[in-house]
């Protein structure tokens, strides 16, 4: 008896389609986010996260909109984010349908961002996301995308972010995202050893061993993906069957 | 069958309505002390702080009403915070009270393991459960939370471990309580909802 590890697919959208780019740049449309969250939902995914990549003021309304038709699919918990600057913001994207809410930028900019959520939500509400870069032999804290440099330490900010109330680290490694050459696992276990709260690592999966290694050598709790399992590439039930195989921990759908 | 929610203005009620909906439940909202007075089923989700439910059932005087309608014989399901309510107190807000309906406290999981507790895990079946009937002894189910009964009594039927054990589900007479989100518990989930219902009508 213990906490299966879990596998999260990711819909990165732009309002209102899934998107999908290598390094942040270069978007193309990958589908429908209401029907592939069904499809994960029927699959066997453990929860679902969906972005706003895009997000601006003047496309929220859009995006709400998603995450309701979204929530409506679900069975398992779901995570949304993507502009939340604001309490408000979070609110209306909790009374949406979502479970978890999760902060970037907004909260490199203003940390106190990350207490105020956690007051009004819980800490197992708030997802602290951090897209962290290799930089002269440290990772540093990336924001806007993954375009500019926060000049932030990616450890130290993880357990600020944590202490500030945060009950779980997203974490996407720039380098590797969308490159399907692996998980980036020297840097999750960095910041998974260095903090209280569970870790998902996110950026560069692509085949089973993949998965193996991150929960292994990575010291993950969750795994998120994106464009392997929208194209099919990887499919949920078959990663999961692979993983059990090899004794790590994982829900099988039934 | 028609389920009153009790709505404190935190979290995310939503899903719980549409768990109940895909079950063939009706299920409204409730607030006032009169709803919670003519309730046929009661529901009390909690997901945020125990110190925050705790005075939104004072400060909307719905305790009382609440506690007459569990001795009444009205079935109650309390999911996470709704089960943790349960009990005496709780190390997240020791200066409250809570409903008293089961003796012991709730406590915060040892910093041994990461926290929150959130994921899928299992149970351990204690003694036979009437929420579990008909799910696999093996099912999975989603927690998400930092506290939990762990001075639990002969009211748990099952428990599940992270750290330490403490009681995944309670039983007895018409009161019920979960500490994981069977909304988001997928099939399982679902089944031990329409337990509930059936436990209900």
């Amino acid at each position: 008896m213990s906490l299966a590890h879990r596998i999260i697919p990711c819909l990165d959208t732009d309002g209102k389609r899934v998107v999908k780019g290598v390094n942040f740049v270069g978007l193309r449309d990958a589908g429908d986010p209401v029907a592939l969250a069904a499809r994960y939902n029927a699959e066997g995914a453990d929860e679902l996260v969906v972005l706003d990549i895009a997000a601006s003021r003047d496309r929220s309304p859009t995006f709400l909109e998603t995450i309701r038709r979204v929530a409506a699919e679900l069975a398992i918990p779901l995570t949304a984010g993507g502009g939340i600057r604001s309490l408000d913001d979070a609110r209306s994207v909790v009374r949406a349908g979502a479970d978890k809410v999760t902060v970037n930028t907004a909260a490199v900019a203003r940390p106190e961002l990350i207490a105020e959520l956690s007051r009004e939500f819980g800490a197992q509400a708030v997802v602290l996301a951090i897209d962290a870069k290799r930089v002269n032999g440290r990772w540093e804290v990336m924001v806007r995308g993954g375009r500019d440099s926060a000049n932030r330490d990616a450890l130290a900010w993880a357990q600020q972010g944590v202490e500030l109330g945060a009950g779980e680290i997203l974490l996407t490694s720039v380098d590797r995202d969308g490159t399907q050459i692996g998980f980036d696992t020297l840097l999750t276990a960095a910041i998974s050893r260095a903090v209280s709260v569970p870790v998902i690592a996110s950026g560069g999966a692509k085949l089973p061993e993949h998965f193996a290694e991150i929960f292994s050598e990575g010291a993950a709790d969750a795994a998120l993906a994106a464009s392997i399992f929208h194209d099919n590439v990887q499919s949920i039930r078959d990663l999961k069957q692979y993983l059990a195989a090899r004794n790590i921990e994982v829900r099988l759908p039934c | 069958m028609n389920v009153t929610l009790i709505d404190y203005g935190a979290g995310n009620v939503t899903s719980v309505e549409r768990a109940l909906e895909r079950l063939g439940a009706a299920s409204q909202r409730s607030t006032s002390p009169a709803c919670l007075a003519k309730a046929e089923a009661l529901l009390l989700p909690g997901v945020g702080h125990y110190g925050a439910l705790i005075r939104a059932l004072d400060e909307r005087a719905l305790r009382a009403p609440l506690l007459a309608a569990i001795q009444r014989g009205v079935p109650f399901l309390g999911v996470c915070l709704g089960l943790q309510a349960l009990y005496e107190t709780s190390e997240e807000a020791p200066e409250l009270r809570g409903l008293k309906l089961f003796s012991g406290s709730v406590r915060s999981l040892p910093a041994t393991v990461k926290l929150p507790h959130m994921g899928w895990n299992r149970l351990k079946l204690a003694r036979p459960s009437r929420l579990l009937m008909g799910i696999s002894a093996d099912a999975y189910f989603y927690f998400a939370h930092s506290f939990a009964a762990t001075t639990m009594n002969g009211e748990a039927v099952a428990l599940c471990r992270h750290g330490a054990e403490f009681a995944a589900v309670v039983e007895e007479k018409n009161i019920y309580g979960v500490q994981f989100h069977p909304e988001k518990s997928g099939g399982p989930g679902a089944q031990l909802l329409g337990n509930f219902l059936r436990l209900a009508a």
